[in-house]
């Protein structure tokens, strides 16, 4: 029996090299006469560079070059291009490759050494000697809005960019509100650390002018187009590979400095230059993300029905700006979640700080925006006396009311307008998995062990599949095989698989058949990227057009062979045959060379060569929204303020999926993430801008022993908004993790009178909060 | 710094001799002496465990041990772990299963203590094998369908020891 249709529970296809450890990372790839390089990167958050000694550096033998940004004045100059201009941006600063005569935070890249090894290039980058004048430096975000001290010389202040959204009459509302709550709320700045870091190998080839970079990305044609657009060159010449990538989570779709210098350098010395970024650059020169506070205002009328929401935030966009405002636009839009509010009005100071930049990472603005929305919802819960589950079933959109514009913007100025989706099933049966209803009485017999038991819920929407395209060729090769070629890079979500499955599905063949390539500019030529879980949604509804024509071009190419209508063809067992008459059939191979022909035979008439077909599904605005809610109970030791999560539940709904395997790899893995977030990620600086938790002894990550048993359930409200009926899955996991979480360790500690409106919720933290009720 | 030294070590059952920088770690001695590239560098700092190798039997992190240190004994990489080119570790075959791996960076050192805490053992409970998968950070999986792998090859082990 065949094996990978769409739906199908099925092992992946990628797994064999990596479980045989002969898959290739950046740094695994083998390239002759290959240098690599170490940076120089800014030990202050603010300076004023004087002068760079690179001499002692230079003489250290096996250097083979230093450089800093004059050395590359024949190539190239400036700043690196703004990735995503954005009306709203005031002051859109990029970063040299190579900073010039200021540094903005600690990891800048000032210098490169290029030498035979590593350990070279390390040695030689230490005897770098640079002279610095150190400057104010600014890392709260509230006081970097004040403005008193600048995080970049000569700026009139520190506004990234002033945003505003939201809809209805918010005053109006108010003033009819029965009750109304405010709070302050504090999310966090945090790393995405991938397991792989970063890496970049270049290769210039002088005669054509061509360059070749293998990077880590997940935005191979970002990466080609910006850095073609920097060196003058054209995107073709600029040929962009994403190998085997160990994890993206985000940051890895921004174009970093390193991706510029590495081959510049590489085209200075006309030698293969490679550099692999090692876990402390990570800790300070990957995009990171967070800090936001936000003081909001919550109205509701007497029966608990929400009427609005007005918040004011404060955004910490880190020093420079990688990624336009995609991060800050993403913790607006997805207000006013999963509920029906008549209106909300939000506003969003955007801050430079002197800290590491940001960019999205898994979830991008959208945990931020549950966790506001999330908190403000559980304020009308407590201050009117409402169980928090019955709060949310009198305020969820109805799936009756599908499609439900929002009255949020989207980025083009269309409405928001959810597809699909059934809130209130979604809650009640994550209510379900976790024995809501059993839980006074749990909590009760715990107290008399002297145990403090709590439990939260949060519910969510997700804005997936982002426009506007990711293509794809399916291509019948003369042996039978299939390939897929597209543009879409993969982290470790399982694409090839799910490409796989969907193109298997629709030719009737076997997936063992079937060969994915992708993230490679010079094999197809145009993509997006791998962000805001829309690769299936995408890419997916791609490779299933595509696929439906090879299909349709094999049927008609039969049916004139045979000469029948294509109504007597039928693509069976993966051949194409006579319906009813397995010995007058083709197999995809056959067809395939008919069309591919030699020279002198003509093809088929009305037939254009190849059965192979390219389609790019238009994703428009109109995106399909997934959702879902998880519950969650803890165990929170009041002596020590740890807290244990007990027994975590999912209910969630991404409309159909391809491969529940990896749907289900998808959301565990971004569940953990939410917790490391909602309990252990800091990234914590001093006042003057130096980053303290720069180690994994520092900065605490998730590990096996701190996640309990996550029991998931699928529900699906296929999506209308693409043939597949499917929405992304990649996000939803981390989207309400930590507004779950921090509201079930405020319910464990009601007996203190606690309110926690911030995370992480660090044991220190905790036990302050504690000591402060005076209980 | 410079001090070179002659070493002899058992890599996946060949006899490797070389002469190596004093200075070298492990890692650096499998992927770029050995082109052994299946062993990762995750932090270099001896936490997330993604450069795991089997020494002698005992699983350790090869960018705090230096391939000096290594002369006379026994390794083996991820590439030495297959019971033959085309039988996978029950191991790995179980990892293939469960969809414990997802981009595979951190993959190789989870497997190489998996698979030396079972070889020592295969009788494990729960809490024993969670205790091992806690030397390793993996930011993809969340855990839960490693530990469901090891759990399911700890069992087949288990039962294939009793049966000899």
């Amino acid at each position: 029996m065949r094996a990978g249709k769409i739906g199908e529970r099925i092992e992946r296809i990628e797994d064999s090299t990596l479980l045989f450890g002969t898959a290739q990372f950046v740094d695994d790839l083998e390239m002759d006469g290959v240098l690599h390089a170490a940076f120089v990167r800014s030990p202050h958050a603010h300076a004023k560079i004087n002068a760079i000694d690179t001499g002692a550096a230079e003489a250290l033998e096996g250097v083979h070059a230093v450089f800093t940004m004059q050395s590359f004045a024949q190539l190239a100059q400036g700043r690196t291009p703004l990735t995503f201009p954005h009306p709203a941006l005031k002051q859109g600063l990029t970063q040299f490759p190579l900073a010039v005569d200021e540094v903005c935070y600690v990891g800048e890249c000032i210098a490169v050494v290029v030498a035979e090894s590593r350990h070279v290039a390390e040695d030689a980058a230490a005897l770098v000697e640079v002279s610095y004048d150190a400057l104010p430096a600014v890392i709260d975000c509230q006081d970097a809005l004040k403005g008193q001290t600048v995080a970049h010389q000569g700026a009139p202040n520190n506004i990234v960019a002033h945003l505003k959204g939201g809809f209805g009459d918010v005053t109006a509302c108010f003033a009819r509100a029965a009750h109304v709550v405010t709070d302050t709320i504090r999310m966090h700045r945090g790393g995405c650390h991938s397991m792989e870091p970063r890496g970049v190998l270049a290769r210039y080839a002088r005669q054509s002018h061509e360059l070749t970079i293998w990077s880590s990305t997940q935005s191979p044609y970002s990466v080609s187009r910006f850095v073609a657009q920097y060196l003058g060159m054209e995107t073709s010449d600029v040929r962009v590979i994403a190998p085997n990538v160990g994890g993206g989570f985000g940051p890895k779709a921004a174009v970093y400095p390193e991706e510029y210098v590495i081959p510049l350098a590489a085209m200075m010395l006309n030698r293969p230059v490679k550099w692999i970024e090692d876990r402390s650059e990570h800790f300070v020169s990957t995009t990171q993300q967070r800090d936001q506070i936000w003081t909001i205002e919550i109205g509701a009328d007497a029966n608990g029905k929400i009427l609005a929401l007005r918040g004011h935030g404060v955004h910490d966009h880190g020093a420079y700006v990688p990624y336009g405002l995609l991060l800050p636009l993403t913790s607006m839009s997805p207000f006013p979640g999963p509920y029906t509010l008549q209106a909300v009005e939000l506003q969003l100071d955007v801050v430079f700080t002197n800290a590491t930049p940001t960019s999205p990472i898994r979830g991008a603005g959208r945990p931020y925006a549950a966790f506001v929305i999330e908190r403000a919802v559980d304020r009308i819960a407590q201050h009117m006396k409402i169980d928090r589950a019955e709060i949310r079933r009198r305020n969820f959109v109805q799936p009756t009311q599908m499609p439900y514009p929002t009255g949020m913007l989207y980025r083009d100025g269309s409405i928001i307008t959810y597809d699909s989706g059934d809130y209130p099933a979604c809650l009640e049966k994550a209510l379900q998995m976790a024995d809501y209803e059993g839980f006074p009485s749990r909590r009760a017999k715990a107290q008399k062990q002297g145990r403090a038991l709590g439990i939260g819920i949060a519910s969510y929407i997700e804005d997936t599949g982002v426009g506007p395209y990711e293509g794809a060729t399916v291509r019948v090769l003369r042996t039978g095989k299939v390939l897929i070629e597209t543009g879409a890079p993969s982290q470790g979500q399982g694409h090839a698989t799910v490409f796989a499955q969907i193109c298997a599905d629709v030719l009737g063949v076997d997936i063992a058949s079937i060969d994915v390539r992708s993230a490679d500019t010079g094999r197809f030529p145009m993509g997006v990227g791998a962000i805001g879980s829309r690769i299936a949604v995408t890419a997916g509804s791609s490779v299933f057009q595509a696929a439906q024509s090879v299909r349709q071009k094999a049927i008609k190419l039969a049916a004139t062979l045979l000469n029948v209508g294509e109504q007597a063809i039928e693509v069976a067992d993966g051949k194409v045959q006579l319906r009813g008459d397995a010995t007058k059939s083709f197999t995809f191979g056959d067809l395939a060379q008919r069309l591919i022909s030699a020279p002198g035979v003509a093809l088929p008439e009305g037939f254009t060569a190849g059965l192979e077909s390219t389609a790019y599904f238009p994703a428009s605005s109109a995106i399909p929204y997934a959702n879902g809610t998880h519950v969650v109970e803890v165990e929170v030791d009041t002596g020590t303020g740890l807290v244990r999560v007990l027994k975590y539940s999912v209910a969630h709904d991404c409309g159909n999926m391809i491969n529940p395997l990896i749907v289900d790899g998808q959301i565990l893995g971004g569940v953990v993430h939410g917790l490391g977030n909602a309990l252990l990620e800091r990234m914590e600086y001093d006042q003057l801008g130096q980053p303290l938790t720069t180690n994994y002894g520092e900065y605490l990550l998730p590990i096996a022993s701190d996640i309990p048993r996550i029991e998931i359930a699928h529900l699906v409200s296929p999506s209308p908004r693409n043939p597949l009926g499917v929405k992304g899955a990649g996000e939803g996991g981390t989207i309400p993790a930590a507004a779950a979480v921090v509201s079930a360790v405020e319910d464990a500690l009601s007996a203190y009178g606690v309110r926690l409106s911030s995370h992480p919720l660090t044991p220190q933290y905790l036990i302050r909060s504690i000591a402060a009720s005076g209980l | 710094m410079s001090k070179n030294v002659g070493i002899k070590v058992t890599i996946n059952g060949r006899l490797i001799e070389r002469v190596v920088n004093v200075r070298l770690h492990l890692a650096d001695f499998l992927r770029q002496d050995l082109r052994l590239t299946g062993t990762h560098l995750g932090c270099e700092h001896g936490v997330c465990g993604a450069c795991t190798v089997i020494v002698d039997g005992e699983p350790v992190r090869s960018c705090l041990m230096l391939a000096v240190q290594a002369d006379g004994s026994n390794v083996r990489t991820i590439e030495g772990v297959a019971l033959s080119k085309d039988l996978p570790h029950p191991v790995q075959t179980a990892f293939k299963k469960h969809h414990a791996l997802q981009c595979g960076f951190c993959t190789p050192g989870v497997i190489a203590t998996a698979v030396a805490l079972l070889e020592q053992n295969p009788v494990r409970t729960d809490d024993e094998l969670r205790e091992a998968i806690s030397g390793h950070i993996c930011r993809c999986t969340g855990y839960q369908q490693i530990m469901d792998a090891v759990r399911e090859a700890a069992d087949q082990l288990a039962r294939e020891r009793l049966q000899k």
